[in-house]
């Protein structure tokens, strides 16, 4: 069922009307069972799998089952997204296990600055040079066709 | 009237007004910030999800696929363009591909900067998937677009605001302007008038207008994503705005079922693809390409003769066809100098291969996962997805909006850069056609160019719009009848969904795609139809059409549904009309018209289409191809 909440581990975020998942999900998949206080996915064949909830899940309740019209069972994949890095955990319906770990950023959240240092040249609305350029092309001035 | 008007009405003034929360409005936002903060006006956001994971960038990406290398002199504006032409066999503005391609390398800039992981070689330079593209670790790369987008609007104080989880239904119109958009949250009982002297429309292609191929649960496991509804499409033809390449839908060729990328198998690890025999299709058919000149000639082979040339090996009983993984790796590793070396280079393009897949389409390892496949043992089936509608990548479909000044001929420049023909109304990414491949990078690139023509616009038309209680109050009972009508008849049977006093958007979305499927040349019929066909499915069309005042909702969620289909919808009516328009066959691999089925140079032109909010009627255009490179 795309993706799936853990009924011991899911705590409902806590919360009184909205959860973790509800937030993040793009397809506004999530909803919280304000009596059993788990958060559920509403319409598993509208699920693109995108992890985006199995990400962002504080108590890590969340995993997909892969869409069982053309998926075997058995196969894993789960992330673990620290500060910087995901770390990946595949498992193999035959058994097999492997992990990849990749880089997610190269700056910490929060420390991004828009112009990045480049200069805007232009102060003229009718110029075709955009913000920060054409410091940000590396160029003098905009190529030409 | 009771549940509408249990919703509050909710009136937001702004000067630019951006609709959409994916790359191309990320960037509208980058840019709008800038000029409205010199020139004092005011910036609004509205998007359907949260930022963060908003539009097609949302699982995150594991390339940039368009990255021109001017300050390098890598490549010229001109040999992107060219390619671009090719790729759409001849159907492409000059103009808005060159003006998108000389400023995507800033927006790629900016992105390094902003702390997108780049791959890079020995010498510091960014490490090529292929002639444009470039690899990423690209996990986060929405996330942190989303934080510069919203750090830029933060720098306006008061006048840059950005409302989330707001779907929009209706562009409001006044006097043949566009003047804002009507929508209602998702959370919160609330309908809102966003009232504007510029509008950008950046909503995004539109998925599940055709029948996907798994109908289970794996109906989400589209391409594209599922909540790219076609809304850029219905709101700009609603606004009366000409639209574009309405024709060009893409159908993509991916990792069978779970659709992974193969782009950095074919471009990265130059991995051939192959039938059942073994034999490559490419080699063996490469005749055929001849009937397709000048383009079947261009390199890279155009995507969709690529496709046709493997739909020709399927259709004559030779798939699977496989992408040959493990012959790739095997290759590379076998280059390798000693046997140390080979197990480094293994492990390392394991990993690599396992990234392309983990940062955007994580289902395709799972899929993996679950059926034991190692790509370096075993090879991978391919096959040809759905058909989808997408402005940013090898489809066209989009309003036709203006040029520049300094780079459009006579006849694509009316006013502002990215001004549709609907005055005050702009557009980006998936919501403007004929300039292709601009993919993520250059749908952001688009969205600044677009919203620096609408501050522009708004510091020359500056008076306030306004629009009447009559209107509000219409398009407000308009948005909700879903839910009056459910309530209404609900207690009529005894399942909420079967009732024949109204219909439920999921159904009605099964419809339409059986409709596009079997009439409009869907995967089952092997992209073909025809005059008698698409008359056929434009017959089927119209009782939907009347149906669509008949669909119902419980919720909010569904209400969403409701429109979301809607818009699919009108995405449907125009890509039949153009269809049917071009009586010629051009991108085999995306549909054939059996009646037409060669390409004719007297349609070396665009076919445009209009609907006119005035009498409703529809107009089919044809507009010159002006080649500039």
């Amino acid at each position: 069922m795309p993706s799936f909440v853990i009924n011991q581990k899911c705590d409902g975020c806590k919360s009184h009307d909205r959860t973790a998942c509800m937030y993040i999900c793009p397809n506004d998949l999530m909803v919280l069972d304000t009596e059993k206080m788990k958060a559920y996915n509403r319409a598993p064949d509208m699920c693109w799998e995108c992890y985006n909830c199995v990400k962002i899940c504080p108590t890590q309740a969340i995993e997909i089952r892969g869409y069982a019209d053309f998926m075997p069972l058995g196969g894993v994949v789960q992330p673990l997204r620290s500060t910087d890095t995901i770390m990946w955990s595949v498992k193999f319906r035959d058994g097999e296990l492997k992990r990849f770990r990749f880089k997610t950023r190269t700056i910490p959240e929060g420390s991004s600055v828009p112009d990045a240092g480049f200069e805007s040249s232009s102060d003229d609305l009718k110029s075709p040079l955009l913000r920060t350029e054409p410091a940000s092309n590396g160029l003098d001035e905009l190529a030409k066709l | 009237m009771e549940i509408t008007n249990s919703y509050e009405t909710v009136i937001v003034r702004t000067d630019i007004l951006i609709l959409g929360g994916g790359m191309a409005a990320c960037g509208a936002a980058f840019e709008a910030a800038h000029w409205a903060k010199k020139h004092n006006k005011s910036v609004t956001v509205v998007d359907k999800a949260a930022m963060d994971r908003s539009g097609a960038v949302a699982m995150g990406l594991s390339a940039i696929n368009q990255y021109v290398g001017l300050k390098d002199g890598d490549n010229t504006l001109s040999e992107y363009v060219q390619y671009v032409k090719n790729d759409l066999m001849g159907i492409a503005r000059d103009d808005l591909v060159a003006n998108i391609a000389r400023h995507v390398d800033s927006s790629v800039h900016l992105f390094e900067k902003w702390g997108l992981p780049i791959w890079k070689d020995e010498n510091g330079k960014y490490v090529h998937e292929g002639r444009w593209q470039i690899m990423i670790n690209g996990e986060s790369y929405k996330t942190i677009v989303a934080e510069a987008a919203k750090k830029a609007l933060a720098e306006l104080g008061d006048d840059g605001q950005y409302f989330e989880r707001i779907f929009i239904t209706q562009p409001l119109m006044k006097d043949g302007r566009c003047i804002g958009a009507t929508g209602f949250s998702i959370r919160e009982k609330k309908f809102y008038v966003f009232l504007a002297n510029s509008v950008i429309t950046a909503l995004g292609g539109a998925v599940h207008v055709f029948k996907p191929k798994s109908v289970g649960e794996g109906l989400g496991r589209s391409w594209y994503p599922p909540f790219n509804s076609g809304a850029s499409t219905y709101f700009t033809l609603k606004a009366g705005a000409e639209m574009t390449c309405q024709e060009i839908r893409f159908v993509p060729v991916r990792f069978k079922d779970a659709y992974g990328p193969v782009g950095a198998w074919f471009l990265l690890f130059k991995s051939k693809a192959t039938n059942a025999l073994g034999e490559d299709y490419m080699e063996t058919r490469k005749d055929e390409l001849q009937k397709w000149l000048p383009y079947g000639a261009a390199k890279p082979t155009p995507a969709n003769l690529r496709n046709h040339l493997m739909m020709l090996e399927v259709n004559e009983g030779k798939g699977p066809i496989y992408m040959r993984t493990d012959e790739a790796i095997q290759k590379i590793v076998d280059e390798s100098e000693d046997p140390k070396t080979a197990k480094r280079t293994l492990k390392k393009l394991e990993a690599e291969a396992w990234e392309d897949f983990l940062d955007m389409t994580v289902s395709q390892a799972l899929l993996w996962a679950s059926t034991n496949v190692k790509p370096e043992e075993t090879p991978s089936e391919i096959s040809a997805c759905e058909p989808y509608f997408i402005g940013s990548h090898s489809g066209g479909n989009g309003a036709w909006v203006s040029g520049p000044e300094d780079l459009s001929p006579e006849g694509y420049h009316w006013g502002y850069p990215n001004m549709t023909t609907v005055k005050g109304l702009f557009a980006a990414g998936d919501a403007s056609g004929a300039s292709s491949h601009k993919f993520s990078s250059g749908s952001f690139t688009e969205g600044r160019i677009a919203a620096k023509g609408a501050v522009s616009f708004a510091v020359d038309t500056n008076e306030k719009p306004d629009i009447d209680e009559a209107v509000i109050q219409q398009l407000k009972e308009d948005t909700f009848r879903p839910l009056e009508l459910y309530n209404e008849h609900k207690d009529y049977a005894n399942d909420p969904n079967i009732n024949p006093n109204f219909i439920k958007p999921q159904m009605f979305m099964f419809r339409l795609q059986k409709i596009m499927d079997e009439y409009a040349g869907g995967a089952s019929q092997a992209f073909k139809t025809s005059k008698p066909m698409l008359e056929r499915g434009m017959h089927f069309l119209d009782f939907m059409k009347e149906d669509s005042s008949k669909l119902a909702a419980e919720d909010t969620h569904e209400l969403m549904r409701c429109w979301e289909n809607i818009h699919r919808m009108w995405q449907a009516e125009s890509h039949i009309r153009t269809i049917l328009f071009r009586e010629e066959t051009r991108w085999p691999g995306y549909y054939f018209r059996t009646d037409f089925p060669e390409m004719k140079e007297e349609w070396k032109v665009f076919a445009n289409c209009k609907w006119n909010p005035e009498d409703e009627e529809w107009e089919m255009i044809k507009r010159e191809v002006i080649d500039l490179a």
